[in-house]
């Protein structure tokens, strides 16, 4: 289990080179004229001009403190990162798990930017999605100041700088992302899984786990259909809600899954299912079980959790000094040695490798595994296989339609 | 002055209870009833358009899920009663010195949260897992059989969660029966069968009655059952409010199924009242 074992050495030796810390002033300030142009653009209709995000950040200054709400097991326990953060600017890091799902926390957060109250965080992590889109589109989260967001600018790969949610960052800073693929066991399955048809094969008849979230389950029936979600439409949907529907009432899903498909998986209960690519790296490397994770040859989907700022937050100078913070690739190589999904930093690989190379025996093997896993540095061809989530207009109500479709399949 | 004083005693007495219902009760139900009539969405708003419409429309849309949870809840409720009777039974007339222990024993589960108590069932039933592993060892069952993520598993989840519910008002009557009344059936030649059916069964009625309120309406509402031990075709309608208010933020809709499955409970109990006669009951506990 690599996740805990304290920070070694070589990484607190990597963690004070001047190699990525170094700031390049007129290439940054190149860079920033060209993500304020991009936001200009205003690629998302009602998103906030320029001038408002300029006026949001008029007159703020640090406060030397920052409230960082995030789900659990999304940071080592002994915290490195923020030591690390707290060490250099002076800023004091309050640390919370306190998001264990979207639905709830934006239930939880809703009343409160409604009315203008402070929400208790200054960042916090939300997943691209339904709830995100909402967010965005109340306007209830601060638009980002990219003078900020030096090492962001610097170091951030393309696929996590031009997604289909928050083209061009205007709100949202990537944490971490995953890849939605098929997890198995092959002692079970007899048979190599690679196709979205294993999902409907008849020979694992109940053996079969699929997601319960609306656009999770909604992405794979459009695979199955050979439709690619991100530019689906109503009739593309329906489609997509028949061949489910079908799997279904065929008797060959077993049941629809939150987050708690890994156990009966594990315990053999279901044999094949969606899976989110860290779960089995974590899974195995914990219970020493042999699951595999494939993105299917269909494709796979890559979603991403978000550093946002809430518009209410009290300490919003601290917040996006600490969100390009974790965009120095030490730090974001220090996060994914724990976290094990994908890191949006590409350098961070290189740092990691570095590191495994001071090592010996096991420890080594473990973190080259690590860095030169493409479930967590995934190469350009791996990108290429992966779609985005369909982004709803909930402006226009099309989440209800679209949510009414696919629960009527797992919720009947 | 005395007499007035008199008079509004029982009524002070009361006004906590009424504060309670009012602001915990009263006022909820108004809001409810008030936002299930709105329409709009959560990014443009909801407004009051008296839109009565949506009541036949949750109604066509989950009949189904409604009929299942009362069906669930008649039978989590029927199996409570079927296994609690006999512990609150034994506890009342053979625990002897140690009935509070027998009865700590019931509640020890509860100190553990229900989805905690609810997921360990998933360990205990796996498919091959430590009680159906060995069964199908030894050809009791065959290899496919399961437990979890069917109807069977749901009903017996609450069941199981809602069981304390069922003994603790049971017991409760059972120990107030004045043994003295048994002995007299028996010194009249009737048969230990015919004193419980006679004598102890009909003054445990409250119990039963009390327990059959507590199991029942919970369990009908109830979500996290269905979601962790359910499989396909197993959502409640518990379920469905919890979707259509967090997943969907259609709070209009959660609103108005929650007061269409309140009003069916509701229905459901004064009728269930009426026909086991809430005041025979009384008579009984007071005879």
């Amino acid at each position: 289990m690599s996740k805990n074992r304290p920070p070694a050495p070589a990484l607190l030796r990597g963690l004070t080179r001047a190699r990525y810390s170094r700031r390049d002033t007129f290439r940054l300030a190149g860079l920033s004229a060209a993500a304020l142009a991009l936001a200009g653009c205003g690629v998302e209709g009602q998103g906030q001009s320029h001038s408002d995000m300029t006026e949001y950040w008029e007159g703020r200054k640090s406060n030397g403190k920052v409230r960082f709400a995030n789900w659990p097991l999304y940071m080592d326990p002994e915290k490195p990162e923020l030591k690390r953060f707290t060490e250099q600017t002076g800023i004091e890091v309050e640390y919370h798990e306190s998001i264990q799902d979207m639905p709830s926390w934006f239930g939880e957060i809703q009343p409160l930017l409604a009315n203008g109250d402070d929400i208790g965080a200054d960042l916090m992590v939300i997943s691209n999605g339904q709830e995100l889109t909402k967010l965005m589109a109340l306007g209830y989260l601060a638009p980002l100041n990219r003078e900020y967001l030096s090492n962001f600018t610097e170091f951030a790969d393309e696929y996590h700088t031009m997604s289909a949610y928050d083209y061009g960052n205007k709100y949202t800073v990537p944490y971490a992302s995953g890849i939605t693929g098929i997890a198995y066991n092959p002692e079970r399955t007899g048979r190599e899984i690679t196709s979205v048809k294993d999902l409907w094969d008849p020979a694992f008849k109940g053996r079969v786990g699929m997601m319960a979230d609306p656009q999770e389950i909604a992405n794979f029936g459009m695979f199955y259909k050979g439709i690619s979600p991100d530019d689906s439409g109503v009739d593309d949907w329906k489609a997509a809600a028949e061949a489910l529907k079908k799997q279904r009432d065929d008797g060959i899903v077993r049941a629809y899954y939150e987050q708690d498909y890994i156990q009966p998986l594990v315990n053999g209960d279901i044999w094949l299912t969606m899976a989110w690519s860290g779960d089995i790296y974590q899974v195995n490397a914990e219970e020493g079980s042999n699951l595999k994770f494939v993105i299917p040859e269909e494709g796979g989907t890559l979603w991403t959790d978000n550093m946002t700022i809430p518009i209410t937050a009290q300490n919003p100078v601290d917040a996006i000094m600490l969100m390009d913070f974790l965009y120095a690739p030490d730090i974001a190589a220090s996060l994914t040695e724990y976290i094990n999904y994908i890191c949006p930093v590409p350098h961070a690989k290189e740092v990691l490798l570095d590191r495994a190379s001071e090592l010996s025996g096991e420890e080594k093997e473990e973190l080259e595994g690590l860095a030169n896993s493409p479930l967590v540095f995934p190469s350009d061809s791996d990108y290429a296989r992966l779609h985005n989530y369909k982004v709803l207009d909930v402006e226009a109500g099309e989440d209800k339609e679209f949510n009414s479709i696919f629960q009527a399949i797992t919720q009947a | 002055m005395t007499r007035l004083r008199e008079k509004a005693a029982p009524y002070l007495l009361a006004l906590p209870a009424w504060i309670w219902l009012g602001i915990f009760f009263v006022v909820p139900i108004i809001g409810l009833l008030w936002m299930s009539l709105m329409t709009g969405n959560i990014i443009t708003g909801f407004q009051q358009t008296f839109n009565v419409a949506i009541y036949p429309e949750v109604i066509s849309a989950y009949w189904e899920q409604i009929l299942r949870s009362l069906g669930y809840g008649v039978s989590a409720t029927l199996l409570c009663i079927a296994v609690g009777y006999p512990v609150a039974y034994w506890i009342a007339f053979h625990g002897g010195a140690h009935k509070t222990t027998y009865l700590l024993l019931v509640l020890l589960p509860f100190f553990v949260t229900q989805v905690l108590r609810t997921i360990s069932w998933k360990f205990l039933l796996a498919d091959d897992g430590v009680v159906l592993g060995p069964l199908k060892a030894v050809g009791l069952l065959p290899e496919d059989a399961r437990v979890l993520s069917t109807t069977l598993a749901v009903v017996v989840g609450l069941a199981y969660n809602f069981l304390p519910f069922m003994i603790l008002p049971i017991y409760a009557v059972l120990e107030q029966v004045d043994h003295r009344v048994v002995e007299a059936a028996y010194d009249l030649y009737a048969s230990r069968f015919h004193a419980f059916v006679h004598v102890v069964l009909p003054l445990s009625l409250p119990g039963v009655f009390a327990g059959v309120l507590l199991v029942f309406v919970p369990s009908s509402a109830d979500y996290v059952n269905a979601s962790v031990l359910g499989g396909t075709n197993n959502t409640m309608i518990g379920n469905i409010i919890q979707s259509q208010y967090l997943v969907n933020n259609a709070y209009p809709t959660a609103a108005a199924i929650t007061f269409v499955l309140m009003t069916i409970l509701l229905v459901g109990i004064f009728s269930y009242a009426k026909a086991l006669g809430t005041e025979r009951v009384m008579e009984v506990q007071a005879g």
